[in-house]
Order: structure tokens, then sequence, then C-alpha cells
């Protein structure tokens, strides 16, 4: 055991952190509302990307760093310790760019890694469907072909960042005779056409980071199609694999951060000495550092073993669930700040009721972890 | 960064598991539960092996380990419950080899680490009598009071009462004692309780752990409404719980283990969430194991009560989950004042 860093990973936390303190990201816009804070994102991933720090997880032949997994969870700590904004295409840079090294062509490959590295072209993720969430495999959008191209209709929602997009990591149905899962196919479909219409919804902090699509006969080139006609479940797995590698480290820094910001605050208030503010701020704090090792522990036993523990979920359910705490106790610490529109502590508790749905809701987190880790039967559903 | 175990220490593991697999088999525990006797052929054969003085140094006649390999014991041994005095002994030579003076150490380690005597840690109660496990039979007691000053008495220089705990698996007693009775033990006394406390979390972890397996196993079998009941989340969701906080125990304290040996100043912060999410995850998960065991868990007969009763003692035992939070937050507090 040795929870130390290696001086190589320590010399990239260095560089890394010397270039983030020599480069602020420019104020966040104030006005101009979500539009402007994307332009603002969109800047930044360009200023990481000229650095060679949109995305050091890639390889070297794709212009990232060829970073090891240990390096790529440092590169997240540093830049949630920083406050920088995630960059613009964070989609496109965590999802789409591995599914495409992956499973891509050679041609698609070419055609695409660039603009994604640079935030040329932002990729936003068309998984899940109004009666397809946590059993993505019962989606019903469908794909028909017409000659060299496909045809597709159907609805999408919860996609986040669909109305920046130029591509979608699109899954439809191609054969609807064999199993579920079986009749998938992954596609990239170009967004910017009639037949593809994006709809915002208005979530409960009042800003809209997701949509709805509603697609009519959308067309989408046979050379789109990534990993072959019905392989699609595999290829959606691949990203969906990727979906939490590497930002959960961000998460955690930025839970350390707020927690950190809520100890000052009851300092201040005397609140401290308080045993039972105390003994709810211990217990948070120990959290925290249970996430951060956890985090760790699955990632460098995965990196060392090649075999990833239980952690992952186990990681995604404690964050959400202290997070929904932490803000909660941060309105009884901080008073009428806390309830008060247009203050971060407000936004914070508004924000983090998602947290334990978005990506994995808690309760199929824990069904996973008592199907694949613990082994326990599954209840057969009803048809 | 790596969490993993180095072959020697995996060695260790892997003996110690096979080892207590056939000597402290559930029935062997029961027989001397029941009879509220020490399983003395075991704990004669793991002095033989060299186990309480693991983390004693060569120099008093240990085997000169480290914290991550006593905690390796201490986990497998609550993983058996075995009827042993492990854990109250080798507490008494953590305090002593990290808190004692020379002379101390000369006088006690030895014989603590080849098990010829054994020794037991308590908490000095103000004026009243408090639970010490591993007292009665001990030849050594130490009590840590509240301000991390600590004694070393014999059992003549204490008042003394053999009480039978809800864990028959250990001998305990009443200790009291006037407050210049015996020695003090001069040294860092604050660092030998966060050792002492890492060696309670790791039983603890080791008594989820097992809890947890019995817990998973039983569900899978059990059938009700033509399905096992694990299929229910209700139940399955339980032990995913259970397996949260098994893993939260496991993470703090090996955290903790490494920090004794590797990162002193990180010690006192790491000891206390440790031994806090030891404690809540050691009460909690037996009691999952029990209810989710159904009426059979309430009986004698399941075996998972042992375990229970053993997290109750530990979940106490150098203090409990809200004692540990409170020192936990005047070490925030205080990281805060110095920034």
């Amino acid at each position: 055991m040795d929870l130390t860093f290696s001086p190589q990973e320590s010399a990239f936390r260095d560089e890394l952190r010397g270039w983030l303190a020599d480069n602020q990201p420019d104020p966040k816009p104030v006005e101009g509302g979500e539009d402007a804070e994307f332009t603002w994102r969109r800047d930044w991933q360009r200023r990481l990307y000229e650095a060679g720090w949109a995305a050091p997880h890639w390889p070297t032949e794709y212009g990232g760093r060829g970073a090891s997994m240990t390096e790529s969870a440092i590169y997240f700590e540093e830049v949630g310790r920083a406050r920088v904004p995630y960059a613009a295409n964070v989609l496109g840079l965590l999802l789409g760019g591995p599914t495409l090294m992956a499973w891509g062509t050679p041609e698609q490959k070419e055609r695409h890694l660039a603009p994604i590295l640079s935030a040329e072209e932002i990729w936003c993720q068309g998984f899940s469907e109004p009666d397809a969430g946590s059993d993505l495999a019962a989606l019903k959008t469908r794909a028909v072909q017409d000659g060299d191209e496909w045809v597709i209709s159907g609805q999408k929602v919860w996609t986040s960042g669909a109305q920046y997009s130029k591509w979608c990591m699109l899954v439809a149905r191609t054969d609807s005779e064999v199993a579920k899962h079986k009749g998938l196919t992954y596609f990239l479909m170009d967004m910017e056409q009639e037949a593809v219409q994006v709809r915002p919804l208005r979530q409960i902090t009042g800003e809209s980071e997701f949509n709805e699509l509603f697609i009519e006969e959308a067309r989408i080139p046979e050379s789109n199609i990534v990993g072959g006609v019905g392989n699609g479940w595999k290829v959606a797995l691949t990203t969906l694999m990727n979906e939490r590698a590497g930002l959960g480290f961000a998460l955690q820094i930025r839970l350390r951060q707020l927690l950190d910001d809520v100890i000052a605050i009851a300092a201040d208030r005397g609140l401290l000495s308080d045993p039972l503010y105390a003994d709810s701020l211990a217990e948070l704090h120990i959290r925290c550092e249970s996430i951060r090792l956890l985090a760790w522990k699955g990632l460098t036993d995965t990196e060392r073993y090649g075999q990833p523990g239980p952690e992952g979920s186990l990681v995604k359910w404690l964050w959400s669930d202290t997070n929904q705490r932490l803000t909660q106790l941060a309105a009884d610490i901080v008073g009428a700040d806390a309830l008060t529109i247009g203050t971060s502590w407000s936004y914070e508790l508004m924000r983090a009721r998602g947290n334990t749905i978005e990506g994995g809701t808690t309760e199929v987190l824990k069904n996973i972890v008592a199907e694949r880790v613990l082994g326990l039967p599954r209840l057969k559903a009803s048809a | 960064m790596d969490f993993g175990l180095s072959d020697d220490q995996r060695q260790i593991q892997q003996t110690a598991h096979e080892l207590l697999g056939e000597r402290a088999s559930f029935e062997r525990v029961r027989v001397h539960a029941e009879a509220g006797s020490t399983d003395e052929a075991l704990w004669t054969e793991l002095c033989e092996l060299g186990w309480p003085g693991i983390a004693v140094a060569e120099a008093h006649g240990g085997q000169g380990l480290g914290r991550i390999e006593l905690s390796i014991l201490c986990e497998e041994l609550g993983r058996s419950v075995a009827a042993v005095p492990f854990l109250p002994s080798v507490l008494a030579a953590t305090m002593i080899e990290q808190a004692g003076s020379p002379e101390q150490q000369e006088r006690w380690l030895p014989e603590l680490a080849s098990g010829q005597i054994t020794g037991a840690v308590g908490l000095a109660g103000d004026g009243g009598e408090e639970l010490v496990i591993g007292a009665a039979g001990a030849a050594v007691i130490v009590l840590v009071g509240e301000d991390r000053t600590a004694r070393l008495l014999t059992p003549e220089q204490a008042q003394l009462s053999p009480v039978a705990s809800i864990d028959p698996t250990r001998s305990s007693a009443r200790v009291g004692a006037a407050a210049d009775a015996g020695e003090e033990l001069g040294g860092d006394v604050s660092r030998g309780v966060d050792c002492a406390l890492v060696a309670v979390s790791s039983e603890l972890v080791g008594v989820c752990s097992r809890a947890l397996e019995m817990t998973v196993a039983y569900v899978k079998e059990r059938r009700q409404f033509g399905v096992p009941v694990g299929a229910y989340q209700a139940v399955s969701h339980r032990c995913a719980q259970m397996l949260l906080d098994t893993e939260q125990a496991r993470s703090t304290a090996a955290f903790a283990a490494w920090a004794a040996d590797s990162d002193p100043a990180r010690l006192p912060e790491a000891a206390a969430m440790a031994k806090a999410a030891a404690s809540d995850a050691g009460r909690e998960v037996t009691a999952g194991a029990i209810q989710m065991h159904g009426g059979i868990g309430f009986t004698w007969e399941a075996d998972v009560h042992w375990l229970y009763k053993r997290a109750q003692v530990d979940a106490v035992l150098l203090g409990g989950a809200k004692a540990h939070r409170a020192r936990l937050a005047a070490i925030l507090a205080n990281a805060r004042v110095l920034a």
C-alpha cells in the first residue's frame, strides 16, 4: 500500500497546476444567459486545446498526452481545484472520442476527433427516451435503411447540450424482430437538419442543461454507423463505461470545496463548537474522504490489476447522497443566502436534487451493486 | 498510488484466513462462547506463530512488522470472532510500545509479544468503573483518560470485578482505579491511542464483511413467495447499503493504518475517521444481518448474533462514533486556526 504519487505523477500535477495558475479563464459572463455561458466555456476549451490540456487522457496520436488513468484523475482534481469551468465539449471529450477510438473506422476518427478536441464541433448523447430511462435497451427510436442512408424517427430526452451540438451519439432500433439488446445500432447524427428539433427542458434550477429531441425522418449516411449494424448495445456500453471515468474526481473536489466553505462559515458563526453541527460536519468530512479513498482505490486497482472493484457504483451513490446532505446542511448554516435566488448556495441546494438521478439513479445503482457485486438474484420483470 | 497489499502482506492475510477458517469455525466459537472460556488451544497456536507480537519491535521480542500487518490479523480475527484475547492484548502492547518509557517497554512488551501474558486497554471512568474488554485475566491494564493521558496498572493496583459482557467470546471486567494508581505512560499517548483505534477499526471491518457474506448467502437461499428473498429490493438494497457501509469502514481503516506507518501527521484525523466509520458500520451492518435473516436471525442457533455482539462492544471500545466525530471536528477547527 502506498498512498503517495510517483515523481512523474507529481510532476504532471505541478505542470498543470502551474499552467492553470497562469491561465485563468475570463470572468464568467453575467449577462447573456446560458448561451453566453456556453460561449465562455467554448473559449476556455480552445485555450486548453491550444496548450494541449483539453483531453490529456487521449493518446498522443489523437492530440492528447497519453496520460495514465492516475494522471487523468489528477487532471480532473486540478481542474476542480482551480474552479475553472468544464470544457464546453465535455461529452465529446469524455464519451464520444473514446467511443470512436474503440469502435470507429479510420475515416470516422480522421473526420471527428480533431474537431471534438478543439471544441469546433460539440457533441451530445442521444440515449434516453421518455419510455427508456434506466431500461435503456427498451428504446423505441427507429432507424430504417434507405439506399446508403438510414432514416431515423423517434424522441430522445435528457440530451445535455443538444442546443449547441453538431453531432449526436444516437442509439436507435434497426431490428425489432430480435431480442431488445440485439436490435440496436449506434449512429452519429448530424444535428444540423430540419428533421431534428431541439426543445429545452427547464430544470428546477430554472436553467436548461438538457433538452428533448424530436426526430422526424432524419437522415444519416451509412458511413456514420459506429461499430456495425446491430452492435449498438456494445458500443453504447463503451460510452457509458466512460461516463464517470475521471469526472468523478472533479466532483469529489467540488464537494470538498463546498464542505470547506461551509466549515468556514460555520466557524465564523461560532457553530463549530455546537456539538450538533460539529457532528454533522465531521460526518460529512468522513464521507468526503471515503469518496476520495474509494475513487482512488477503484481507479488504481483497475490500473494495476485490470479489474475494477465495486467502487464505481458506490462512489457515485455516496457522492450524490453526500452532496445532497451537504447542501441541505448548508441551508441551515448559511441562512437567508441559501434561500435567495442568484446565490451559489441556493443554486447548489436545487441542483443537488438531480445528483441522485442523473447518470444512474441511486435505486438503479443499488440494483447494480446487489446483482453484479453481491451476486443477488434479480427479480423477474413482468412482461 | 496503490491500495493493494504487498506479496508478504497478502501471504499473511491468506495464512490467517485459512488457519482461522479451520480452527475458529462457528462451532468452536460457540463452544467457548457458551462456556465463557478462552479457546486456549487456538490462543497457544497463535502465540507460537507470533501473532500477538506482529507489530512489536524485534528488540522487544516481536516480529517488527507494521500497523498494516497488525490490521490484517485484526480483520481476520474479527471475521472469525474467535474466542481469544488477541485484540485487547495487542491494544495494550500498542499503548506501551508507542507511549511507554524504555523501562515499561522492557518490562511488558516481551511477554505480551510472546503471549505469555495478556493485556487490556480501556477508558478511565471519572470515578466510576468502566467496562474493560479482556481485563479479567490480564496481567497489565492501560487506562486512557479523556485528556489522552494514560496509566499502566497491574490487576493488584486496580479494583477489578470480572463481569459477563454481551460478547461472551472475550473476558471483561469493570475496572476502577485511583487517579494516581499505577504508573503514568509518559510518551506519546495520543499516537498510542490512535494506533489502537486503527486496530479496533480493522477488527470491525472483519466483523462487517463476515456479517455481509453470511447475509448474502442466506438471502440467496431462503425462498418465500416462490423466489429467493434476496430478489426483493427491500432486501437487496439493504444488502447494498451494508456493502457501502463496510467499504467506507474498510477504506478509512486502510488509510489510517497506512498513515500510522507512513504519514503520522495525518494519523489523528485518519484514526478518528476510521473509528467513527467502523463503529457506525459495525452496528448497522450486523443489525442488518440479523434483520435480513428474519426470525432465524434472532435465534441463539444462528451465528450472526456473535458478530452483532462483538460489533456492539467494539463500537464503544476507546470511544464511539460520536466521540470520534467530535474529535474530528476539533481537529478540523484547529487546522483552520493554524491555516
